[in-house]
């Protein structure tokens, strides 16, 4: 606990240090402090995503598994990509504020808004496609794409017509298509590569609900990061963050990490399940 | 330049104040200076207006209910009035009343007194807060204007998915609320990690400080998931996303794990800085070392961890699995040995001690003896083959009154008494405040205690019509809500009158030993004149007694650190 | 100053090993994809996310400065790990036991009790 008594350091003259802390190490250390323990509600924001996630995948393998195949990878995989360059140029940005250079500290903060509006472009163009194909979420599941047009994809109410079989089947709990059946893992042990079931299970709407909340709270979050880097932005380009102060950029920093450390783990789990 | 004492009485703030001087009260003046203030103190009684304000609200809406359940069908109002009225009585009780109430009122105000700290460590977020319990106070004004909501305060679905009533101004209120404890939670967090003063380690804090941290970290942490859960439920009902409605696919009982998730913890957001506000006062009326710290700052933290391991207890009967039921049951029975840990240590306090029966030491009194039926009676619902019987009666209503009113409310109460003449600066009638103190116990006792009996014998919650054998039950109940009702206002009146004409307070007239008391009564806007060092603070001897208006000053022989 | 530190002489990320982690980031992108490729049966999600969680330790220890922080605030955040886990098993726990009975034909995936 920082405890030195206000005078003794360049406390009141540090432009930066509010009243009721002692040093701006004590300041620095809260801010920081609390921006963790922010990012750890964000975490637990986002579990219950994951875990309508883990919950449905462990419960219902076999829709997860038809789903995939309208994903598509390359796009999810450059999404990626763009947003771990993100990273790297705000890191980039807080070592430029603790330095003090405004010049490179405006252009890396640029650069992050620059390649977040491509991840949200990106997703923009995933998000037309699907809408394309009606591949929506719960109630407005309509697909019309290639191999969906099994009317598996009607919710569980109506019996799905391309599937009398399955219905029936799960009844009487004697035969079980290969296609529907999961088995101990997550994935199917013996299909072959890259194998689509032949008609789709039912509730398929349920993977759509699911990609489209994770993947839209996770877009509102990266809004969200875009609008506070762009306040950071017009502070530096209003003069400030020229003498090594650095803790706002920091902390935004540290957020914005978060949210891609977020895809990170969203990526595998929406496009590449197996 | 550190003082262990501050100055004796009769100079510096305490004398200023005594004779109406500057105090944070009076430091600004003008609606803005409230509105936009930074000082926690301010902030602290903003939120106490707020939340008495929400209390006699949700109390209405009780009194309402009440009075419906006089005579078996129709008394005063319809049915789906009705429905709607004991939702609304749940929803503004537990989400503007019970969750903020001991944290950001008392909280706000005394935790950075406690440390002799000017502020909380984050000012600014400290007032977004306060401004986010308005915003969602607001939508649940709306939501009641607009026609209310039917769905029970724990909103299940399908029920809450499809129902025509304003749910989703409901849940947007309630899930902005919830950022409001969030930050407050926060707030609490980083202020005890980074502002304690000179000689307070970890283990010198008071243990008020204790349960607040533990809620804290509570609050922090199960939030945002029913946040999560509120979002999905405005999705269903706005997008039909579906994954809690089966025609769409989805699981309702998907639901219920995720709103409980937060809601069990969330009655030990409420309960725990009640047992702190508990530990306090049984130390000062008793004179007497609180007995055991170790032992209750530990248990803070083991409620608040245990707290998250039993939310299945809510669903028994809902379809949960058979091994989650056992597991879960298993695990309800261990949270209840943290809670009892701090209830012997409470009557160890008081054993030897010289107990004073001032007006909080009744409500503190109270508190253990409504929390210990409350959470006697929480073990008949963790048992699984009880519950079966006795989930959603009456039983169930009157076990969650006893710990979050006989609990929470009273422990609040008991503060508030403790700590007004700190707030305000004044006294307030002792007498009138032992005539209140009796009709609240005697009114909640005549309220809840018959609806115990009730459940046991097949009485439904939530229901609005009854078999006409449970009238006797059902009116003496109402009875009783209205012998309570009469205690808060009388206590209303009294501490009314306190604020305009009651007699000035010394800096410490209780005789307590933490910090908050060593500055004046209301305390200036800068908290404290001097750096404060901290000492044991129970050592109820580094106080002496002087007068009634002098109050209690520090012994001239500086036991301290 | 190449090595100017700011007021309260916090350490400053060599540039050369913010991009080293950039380029790992790039690169266990690129093997998670590759992995995906191959079928490795139940393993396949498992693999993924331990990539996944290397790539996340990359950026909490290098980029958020864990490496070099108190230790407090990798504890708040691992333990906050801790709960998200708590939670995802108890609802995970409770679902796998009853789903498959809920209705007939609904976790088809599933082996009923």
């Amino acid at each position: 606990m920082s405890t030195t008594s206000p005078g003794s350091e360049s406390g009141h003259h540090d432009p930066h240090l509010a009243h009721h802390f002692e040093n701006a190490e004590q300041q620095a250390d809260s801010a920081k402090l609390g921006m963790w323990i922010f990012l750890a509600t964000e975490l637990l924001f986002f579990s219950g995503l994951f875990c309508a996630y883990a919950m449905y995948r462990a419960n219902h393998p076999e829709i997860f598994i038809w789903a995939d195949q309208f994903l598509d990878k390359k796009l999810g995989g450059l999404n990626t990509v763009i947003l771990i360059c993100s990273s790297l140029t705000m890191a980039w940005a807080v070592r430029a504020a603790q330095l003090g250079r405004r010049r490179a500290l405006a252009i890396l903060l640029t650069a992050t808004l620059v390649f977040a509006a491509c991840f949200l472009g990106v997703k923009g163009i995933e998000y037309n496609t699907k809408w394309k194909h009606g591949l929506l979420w719960g109630k407005y599941y309509h697909p019309h794409v290639e191999g969906a047009a099994e009317s598996g994809a009607a919710p569980v109410t109506a019996p799905p017509a391309a599937a009398p079989d399955k219905a029936a089947a799960a009844s009487d709990g004697t035969e079980i298509p290969p296609a529907a059946e999961g088995p101990a893992g997550l994935a199917p042990a013996n299909a072959p590569a890259h194998e689509i079931p032949a008609s789709a299970p039912k509730n398929v709407q349920i993977f759509f609900s699911i990609y489209f909340v994770m993947t839209g709270l996770h877009g509102i979050h990266v809004i969200a990061g875009m609008i506070v880097i762009a306040w950071l932005l017009r502070r530096t380009l209003r003069g400030e963050f020229g003498d090594g102060y650095a803790t706002p950029v920091d902390n935004v920093g540290l957020y914005w990490h978060l949210v891609d450390i977020i895809w990170i783990y969203l990526f595998p789990l929406l496009y590449l399940i197996r | 330049m550190t003082s262990v004492n501050p100055p004796p009485p009769g100079e510096g703030a305490a004398a200023a104040l005594a004779v109406g001087g500057d105090s944070y009260l009076s430091h600004a003046k003008g609606l803005r200076s409230w509105i936009f203030t930074l000082d926690h103190k301010r902030i602290g009684v903003m939120y106490l207006v707020a939340v008495l304000t929400s209390f006699f609200l949700g109390g209405v809406f009780a009194l309402l209910v009440r009075t419906e359940l006089w005579t078996p069908g129709r008394t005063i109002v319809s049915a789906d009035t009705y429905n709607k009225l004991f939702t609304l009585h749940g929803a503004v009780m537990i989400f503007l009343v019970l969750i903020p109430s001991i944290p950001a009122t008392i909280g706000n105000f005394v935790l950075p007194l406690m440390l002799g700290a000017k502020d909380v460590a984050l000012p600014r977020l400290n007032l977004a807060s306060f401004h986010l319990y308005v915003v969602g106070a607001v939508f649940l004004l709306a939501a009641i204007l607009t026609g209310g909501v039917d769905t029970g305060w724990t909103f299940y679905t399908p029920y809450s998915v499809t129902t025509g009533t304003s749910v989703i101004l409901t849940t947007l209120g309630a899930f902005i609320l919830g950022f409001s404890s969030i930050f407050t939670g926060l707030n609490f967090i980083v202020t005890l990690h980074k502002m304690r003063p000179k000689g307070m380690s970890w283990f010198r804090m008071p243990l008020l400080l204790w349960s607040l941290y533990a809620t804290a970290i509570i609050q922090v942490l199960a939030t945002p998931v029913l946040g999560i859960t509120l979002l999905l439920l405005v999705a269903e009902r706005t997008l039909g996303i579906g994954i809690f409605n089966p025609a769409l696919g989805g699981d309702p009982l998907l639901f219920q794990h995720f709103f409980w998730f937060y809601s069990h913890p969330a009655v030990y957001i409420m309960i725990l800085p009640a047992m702190g506000i508990e530990s306090e006062l049984i130390s000062v009326f008793s004179r007497k070392h609180i007995f055991g710290y170790n032992f209750i700052a530990y248990s803070s933290i083991a409620i608040a961890v245990f707290g998250f391991l039993v939310w299945g207890h809510h669903m028994f009967v809902s379809g949960q699995s058979g091994l989650a039921n056992m597991i879960f049951s298993l695990l309800t029975f261990s949270v209840a040995i943290p809670s009892a840990v701090k209830v012997f240590n409470w009557l160890a306090t008081m054993y030897k001690g010289s107990i004073r029966f001032d007006t909080p030491m009744l409500y503190a009194l109270a508190f253990i003896f409504l929390f210990a039926i409350g959470g006697l009676t929480g073990l008949f619902l963790g048992a699984l083959a009880t519950d079966v019987h006795l989930h959603d009666t009456y039983f169930v209503v009157a076990h969650f009154h006893y710990t979050m009113f006989g609990g929470t409310v009273i422990a609040f109460l008991g503060g508030l008494h403790y700590w007004w003449p700190k707030f305000f600066g004044r006294r307030y009638s002792e007498r009138w405040g032992k005539i209140a103190a009796l009709l609240v116990f005697v009114g909640f006792n005549l309220t809840f205690f018959t609806q115990f009996v009730m459940g046991s014998h097949g009485m439904p919650r939530r229901y609005y019509n009854y078999l006409p054998q449970f009238t006797p039950y059902h009116q003496a109940s109402t009875i009783g809500s209205y012998i309570l009702a009469l205690g808060f206002f009388v206590m209303a009146g009294y501490l009314a009158h306190s604020l305009i004409k009651g007699e000035r307070a010394p800096a410490n007239p209780w005789g307590a030993a933490t910090l908050e008391w060593r500055t004046s009564s209301p305390p200036p806007y800068y908290n404290f004149e001097h750096e404060m060092t901290a000492g044991d603070p129970y050592d109820l001897d580094t106080v002496r007694f002087v007068s009634r208006a002098e109050g209690w000053v520090p012994a001239t022989e500086g036991a301290g650190s | 100053m190449a090595e100017a530190h700011q007021t309260t002489g916090v350490h400053v990320v060599p540039l050369k090993v913010l991009v080293a982690v950039w380029a790992g980031l790039v690169f266990l992108t690129w093997l998670t994809f590759a992995a995906s490729r191959i079928n490795l049966g139940s393993l396949n999600l498992w693999v993924a996310m331990g990539i996944a969680t290397a790539k996340g330790s990359l950026v909490l220890l290098y980029f958020m400065h864990l490496r070099w922080d108190k230790r407090f605030y990798a504890l708040v955040f691992v333990g906050t790990l801790l709960f998200v886990m708590l939670f995802v098993g108890g609802v995970l726990i409770d679902t796998t036991h009853y789903q498959s009975q809920m209705i007939p034909g609904y976790a088809p995936g599933m082996h009923g009790q």
